[in-house]
């Protein structure tokens, strides 16, 4: 058996779960949130949407298959999202200390140690889970025996898309047609997408004045926290979408462009983090599995009357998606690009590169 | 047709329980009714297994017990003109069935629809070369194979594609006819048998060592999917996926290896156009991304009722939804009742599946497992980590294990070959391998299994070892106790580990354990299966235990306001889905009675595990330590151990020692019942007689005891080497053999013999009393004489050849019995009469395997009534009795020898039969025909082979082969029966047996021939020769698929009945219309 040490979750309402340390041993502080994906922690820890919070698994068992190595080329990599971890901690009910599989090259606890971000395991997360449902996401910290304490931290009260997003403007891929993509805390599978379909991507940083660029394209990544922070996003698409070039969100993105159609993004209870939301086309019976993260969501009430929506939670009746009545402008709440999770609406970057 | 304009639907089930084909689909073909039901659209179903719980009128509005073969469903098309038909819930059965139906224009001249998946989607995934062509369209890989009709093409094939090769049988079910050959001559054999099965044999490379995944995808007619569960085999490819243990969801594949054999699952059920449920399943590299579909089941299938529930999701419920024209958007989840049935479950748990063999019961039969299904039943386990699901599994198997450690030692011989061979007991190889110092590394280069589920298996085994540094239950650690439980380990096992070979009475350890941790806290907490993994509120009532967690997801009402039924377990040989529908006619009669049903049971192919047929299932096991869990959460009024089986039977004392309420006769009653030595001397009281027998502990003993009661005897050890529990011997020499090779006979390991009466008959008495009077009763027959087990036998109901005097005094003895042990409930006894003369041979208060049946004849329903005896209500004798009946019910068995490589298929003592089925008819002869054809028997075309044993029984086969010569067929006849037919004027061709073999013609080359058309082959004497002549007939005519009779009561009867009636003779009518 490993020795370990004990670790203690303090929610914000004074509920304690005890468990077991299995990575970096110092204290740590966020907003509890939980995610019923069975598969892809990899992508999940690397997705800069988990920036700020303290990611809590359903599904039981954690570490099976290991962690694959890095390469030179991240964005490359498809097994990462970004070039760290950013959730600040992960807990499950067990974790495997022994992994198994062709590709990994560490064990996800020798990896948190490395990136000095916490692990816990021995918590029942199905009893957690219950609490966070009922009583929406909870700030928490993690004390690790011996490793002093910490404060809450409310990572909703910071600009999370500034700490997370590119510092300068970045250019992947080759093609006749260029995509301005403004990263809000992208996923690499984004960009991935994005240049596997023959364009040049030209990332820039979320508040960066794209409309001096040359491009044919505008894409909106996905990004953490509360969306009122990317206010001067949210500024410049408003610019945009007084022209008629394309334009493209997801997650954060179809927030932010949703609030530039006029409409109002609130706080959902505790949110979609999951890989079997399901969606529905509106108008059609056309149905899909999506991969999902967000916390926030758009009231689609709302929206300008230019605006529709264009897909919407069958669970929940949640907007997941908006478009322009008359212009090729579209966005969706869940994830395309899916990494972890179901690749049912790819089709989303076909549709954008076809509108090019 | 739209949704909503069809008003009668046809639905084929699968007929008898065999290997391959079992109780999944009771549970699809039951949610299927019940999804038709609710669009108030009227059933039909065919079906001749009468044990089922769909064959029940709360599920189907009209019931045909008839087979399911196209001469028989066109009839019923024909007179009930159904719009559509249902073909995807009765296995490979009802599909082989429908297709054919579809090819001769069947389905076309009555008009009638196929619902869900068309027939061409069908035959796409069924025939492999179209399967391959229609996949390659799509760039999907399959399996490079060769289609070859010939034993030389596959010879061919084979050298092309290099060996190991694998052989399949196209159109067959649960890989029948299959296997891997190493070298040409093993795949000449292989080839030869399965291409009596099928027209089309498959020779493929074989990718031993692969990992196997599966996945199940539901499409709509609107081109939406999901896929709802994957699952992965702990036994590599190689095994059959029926023989593999399996977890879901997948344990080992990264999110883009997972994502990527789902997608490729959604391109082809898009491509091949499903509409409805089906599986897909792969073999995937361990060492890269590549990947090769292995096979498409378009139907539901044993997967599907594994992962319908693994996740809680409906499968069979929805697929039938869709077949009618919904789409999954239109559907509600039916757990949370209030989110979309499109969806994708997302577990919060692991589930193991563990296949259950019998094949201790089969003289002959090969040990090894792999590509083709041997398997009987299967337990599924829930849990929160491998290791706690992997031993609960191995408990819930049945077969005398407490978990993965702390069995009986498994002795193997050669440790690395049994790693690279793999038997039914290889789990506990690797437990041994592992105690003999083997490392992980070493195990998986020997078994291929992946790393990771052997680094879970020796977690448990450290903390064995952790365990045993223990001497003393005090010296425990909470710590360690803790994490022993949270790996799966019962009492018992922690029990065993510190007290070692000092543990003396196992029953008090076991509570002293138990007493131990409850002290400290440590119990099990209860969880819901919600299918959102807590993500929404659910109401659902669908529950597991586990050590993984701290809180309970339901509140405890403690009203004593529930009932809790034990359900039976694992199917196996002896119990299967007759206390299914014993334990779900207890709930509904509780549940009708204003009581609240609580059901416990953990086999995945079960209707009693469906969620909506009780108010609260708990999907655990039924070992004393965790039925008492669930007791003091619960604080039932009662329980109800007598409609399971004997599984819960066998745990009356230990409740009744903890006080448990044990709702109907006292577990002091069972105990009398139940133990040989109390139940013989309260007959002797009684003055009724029994068998002569004695328990003896020396060879001599036995042989002085023979010697007062003459062979021939009926000897069970209670200690057995190896081969069946009992055995018949007809003389000295044959005993001798039997206690030297099969059994111990010791003062600690006691033999019991007891005298065998030949040509008695057996008589089965199925009853419900009330406090020791008698309320309710039905007497059935055996047609074959006894020796024949119980439930191989075929019983007729109500008896046609008793009696009056027989069966009155049957009634005074049951009487009599029923008042001696104050029973409450149902109750079985088996009875011999020879003349006049009645002996018990045994009695069980419970339950018995032919309560269905008798129910369903007689149409009063047992366990309604037993289960009101239990809870208190008092109950009227039924105005009706078996004289009132102006038709006659049999039960057949089904025996699955084809599938059981080397096994003697013939009938004795120990049962061998996997299912059953139960035939309405005007007379012995209709039923009986109906019956035997829906096990598999064909009526003969033109010849039959004769050797029917000793003189008694070629005297009792005369009538019968002079009824065959009348109506024109041929007889073969081996030596001694040749002569014995000549010599009685029935004109006979001499046949030689194989050890005749300079002699022509040889009986095995007319076989090979395809020259004879069915075989009578009765044995000699009920001993055991596997290498005789006898079993080198019987084995060939199993082999080629050649219908094989080797009891010459029942031989005669078929005989007689196809003689007398020729198939269009048959009346097709409803049960209803009896």
């Amino acid at each position: 058996m490993q020795e370990t040490k004990k670790a203690v979750l303090t929610l914000e309402d004074g509920t304690t779960f005890e468990g077991f340390s299995f990575g970096s041993g110092k204290p740590c502080a966020g907003e509890v949130v939980f995610s019923t994906a069975m598969t892809g922690y990899p992508e999940s820890l690397t997705d800069p949407s988990y920036s700020g919070q303290i990611l809590v698994t359903t599904y039981p068992m954690l570490g099976n298959y290991g962690v694959p190595p890095r390469s030179e080329d991240n964005v490359a990599d498809t097994y990462f999202e970004s070039d760290k971890i950013h959730c600040e901690a992960i807990i499950c009910q067990d974790y495997s200390w022994d992994y198994s599989h062709w590709q990994a090259s560490r064990s996800l606890s020798e990896w948190l140690r490395d990136e000095n971000v916490v692990g816990v395991y021995g918590i029942d997360t199905r009893a957690l889970t219950k609490r966070l449902r009922e009583k929406g996401s909870m700030l928490g910290k993690i004390v690790v025996e011996g490793c002093g304490d910490i404060d809450f931290h409310d990572p909703n009260q910071e600009n999370l898309v500034a700490r997370v997003s590119c510092k300068e403007v970045m250019e992947y891929g080759k093609g006749d047609k260029t995509v301005v993509l403004v990263d809000c805390g992208v996923k690499y599978n984004i960009i991935r997408c994005l240049v596997r379909r023959g364009v040049k991507v030209v990332r820039v940083p979320w508040n960066y004045d794209f409309s001096q660029l040359v491009y044919d394209g505008l894409f909106i990544s996905n990004g953490p926290g509360n969306p009122d922070f990317a206010e001067e996003t949210v500024e410049n698409l408003r610019r945009a979408i007084m022209q008629d070039k394309p334009i493209c969100g997801i997650c954060m993105g179809n927030q932010l462009l949703s609030k530039a159609a006029g409409a109002r993004v609130y706080k959902l209870k505790y949110g979609h983090r999951s890989q079997n939301q399901p969606v529905m086309k509106i108008g059609t019976t056309q149905c899909y599995v999506t991969s999902q993260n967000h916390g926030f969501a758009v009231d689609t009430a709302t929206l300008g009357s230019d605006w529709e929506p264009l897909f919407i939670n069958m669970n929940d009746n949640t907007n997941e998606g908006i478009r322009h009545k008359t212009k090729p402008f579209f966005s969706a709440q869940f994830h395309p690009e899916a990494c972890g999770g179901p690749t049912d609406t790819e089709f989303i970057f076909d549709d954008f590169i076809n509108l090019l | 047709m739209e949704k909503g304009e069809i008003k009668k639907v046809l639905l084929l089930g699968s007929g008898a329980l065999k290997i391959g084909e079992a109780g999944e689909f009771d549970y699809s073909g039951s949610q299927a009714l019940k999804a038709l039901k609710e669009e108030s659209i009227e059933t039909v179903l065919i079906n001749p297994n009468i044990a089922t719980v769909q064959t029940s009128d709360e599920f189907a509005d009209k019931i045909y017990f008839l087979p399911v073969t196209p001469y028989f469903v066109e009839k019923v098309i024909a007179k009930e003109r159904p719009q559509g038909i249902l073909l995807s819930f009765g296995g490979q059965t009802a599909l082989n069935c429908g297709v054919k139906l579809y090819e001769s224009g069947v389905l076309e001249k009555y008009g009638v629809q196929v619902l869900g998946t068309p027939v061409q989607a069908i035959m796409d995934t069924e025939d492999r070369e179209l399967f391959v062509k229609k996949l390659d369209q799509i760039g999907v890989k399959t399996i490079k194979s060769e289609a070859v009709e010939s034993i030389d093409d596959a010879v061919a094939a084979a050298a092309e594609l290099g060996y190991p090769v694998i052989v399949r049988a196209a159109y067959a079910l649960g890989g029948l006819g299959s296997g891997f050959c190493d070298d040409e001559e093993q795949l000449r054999s292989l080839v030869e048998k399965a291409l009596s099965f099928s027209p089309q044999v498959l020779v493929e490379k074989s990718l031993k060592g692969w990992k196997e995944i599966e996945y199940e995808v539901v499409r709509d007619r609107y081109d939406n999917c999901i896929t709802v569960c994957n699952m992965e085999n702990f036994d590599p490819l190689g095994i059959h996926t029926g023989e593999s243990i399996v977890v879901a969801p997948s344990q080992t594949l990264s999110n883009a290896d997972y994502h990527l054999l789902r997608e490729l699952a959604i391109k082809i059920i898009r491509h091949i156009g499903i509409v409805g449920e089906c599986n897909v399943q792969y073999a995937y590299d361990p060492r890269s991304m590549d990947y090769r579909v292995i096979e498409v089941n378009a139907r539901l299938s044993r997967s599907s009722a594994l992962a319908s529930k693994a996740t809680g999701y409906p499968l069979a419920f929805v697929a039938a939804k869709l077949g009618l024209g919904y789409g999954l958007f239109e559907l509600k989840n039916s757990v949370t009742k209030v989110t979309s049935a499109f969806f994708e479950p997302a577990l919060d748990y692991i589930v193991c599946k563990i296949p259950r063999w019998d094949l201790g019961k089969f003289h002959g039969v090969k040990r090894e497992i792999g590509s083709s299904m041997k398997s009987v039943g299967e337990v599924m386990a829930i849990g929160r980590t491998f290791e706690e699901v992997i031993q609960k599994g191995l408990r819930m198997i049945g077969q005398g294990m407490h978990g993965f450690i702390e069995n009986k030692r498994t002795k193997v011989a050669d440790l690395e070959k049994a790693l690279k061979e793999p038997t039914d007991k290889r789990i506990f190889v690797i437990e041994s391998a592992f105690r003999e110092g083997y490392t992980v590394d070493q195990i998986h280069e020997l078994t291929k299994i992946d790393k990771w589920f052997l680094y879970k298996l020796q977690n448990i085994v450290n903390t064995a070892l952790e365990l045993e540094k223990c001497n003393e239950l005090g010296e425990l650690p909470a710590d360690l106790l803790r994490q022993a439980k949270r790996e799966g380990f019962s009492d018992f096992q922690i029990a065993r580990a510190v007290l070692k070979e000092r543990m003396g009475d196992a029953e008090k350890a076991n509570l002293d354990v138990r007493h131990l941790r409850q002290g400290l806290g440590i119990v099990p907490c209860v969880k819901q299966i919600d299918t959102l993994a807590a993500e929404y509120p659910a109401q659902t009532n669908y529950l597991y235990l586990t050590y993984n967690g701290n809180e309970n997801d339901v509140a405890y009402l403690h009203d004593h306001r529930s009932i809790i039924v034990l359900g039976s377990g694992a199917y196996r040989i002896g119990s299967s889905v007759e206390f299914d529908w014993c334990s779900v006619n207890a709930l509904m009669t509780v549940k009708k009675e204003g009581w609240r049903s609580v059901m416990i049971n953990y086999n995945p192919e079960t209707v009693s595990t469906d969620y909506d047929m009780c108010d609260r299932l708990y999907f655990d096991e039924l070992t004393f330590e965790r039925v008492m869990d669930i007791i003091e959460l619960e604080q039932p009024h009662g329980v109800i151990l007598s409609t399971g089986g004997q599984i819960p039977n066998n745990l009356a004392t230990r409740l009744d020692a903890e006080k448990v309420n044990i709702l109907g006769t006292s577990a002091t009653s069972i105990d009398n019942a139940e133990d040989r030595h109390k139940f013989s001397s309260m007959l002797d009281s009684l003055g009724i007689d029994q068998p002569r027998w004695r328990e003896l502990t020396s060879l001599a003993d036995i042989k002085e005891f023979v010697e007062e009661v003459g062979y021939p005897v009926l000897v069970r050890p209670s200690y057995v080497l190896s081969g069946a529990a009992m055995n018949v011997c007809s003389n000295e020499e044959e005993l001798e053999r039997f206690l030297k090779l099969a059994a111990n006979v010791s003062k600690q390991h006691p033999v019991v013999v007891s005298s065998f009466i030949q040509h008695a008959k057996e008589i089965e008495w199925d009853a419900v009393a009330q406090n020791g009077e008698i309320k309710l009763y039905a007497i059935s027959e055996h047609i074959e004489f006894a020796g024949v087990h119980s439930g191989d036998a075929t019983i007729q109901f109500p008896p046609q050849k008793l009696y009056v005097e027989t069966i009155r005094r049957i009634k005074k003895i049951s009487s009599q019995i029923a008042k001696a042990l104050n029973i409450s409930g149902p109750f079985n006894i088996q009875y011999l009469a020879k003349n006049n003369d009645i002996k018990v041979i045994e009695c069980n208060l419970r339950a018995s395997r032919s309560f269905p049946f008798v129910s369903k004849v007689l149409k009063i329903n047992f366990i309604d009534l037993a289960t009101k005896v239990m809870l208190g209500i008092p109950v009227d004798k039924p105005g009706k009795n078996a004289f009132d009946l102006d038709y006659v019910g049999i039960k057949a068995s089904q025996f699955s020898f084809s599938r059981l490589q080397g096994a003697d298929p013939v009938l004795g003592v120990d049962m061998s039969s996997t299912g059953e089925v139960g035939c309405l008819g005007e007379n012995t002869s209709e039923a009986l025909l109906k019956a035997m054809l829906s096990v598999g028997q064909q009526i003969p075309k033109k010849s039959v082979l004769l050797s029917t044993g000793g003189a008694k029984q070629k005297v009792d086969m005369l009538d019968a082969a002079h009824k065959l010569h009348d109506k024109g067929y041929t007889l073969y006849a081996t030596g001694g029966t040749h002569k014995f037919l000549t010599d009685n004027g029935i004109p006979a061709i001499l046949v030689y047996w194989p050890s005749e073999s300079d002699k022509q013609p040889q009986a095995l080359d007319m076989l090979h021939k395809k020259q004879i058309d069915m075989v009578v082959n009765i044995p000699k004497n009920l001993s055991s020769t596997e290498l005789s002549n006898g079993y080198k007939i019987r084995r060939a005519a199993v082999d080629l698929n050649i219908p094989l009779l080797t009891n010459a009561r029942l031989a005669s009867a078929f005989i007689d009945a196809f003689c007398d009636l020729t198939l269009d003779q048959i009346e097709i009518k409803a049960w209803g219309e009896y």
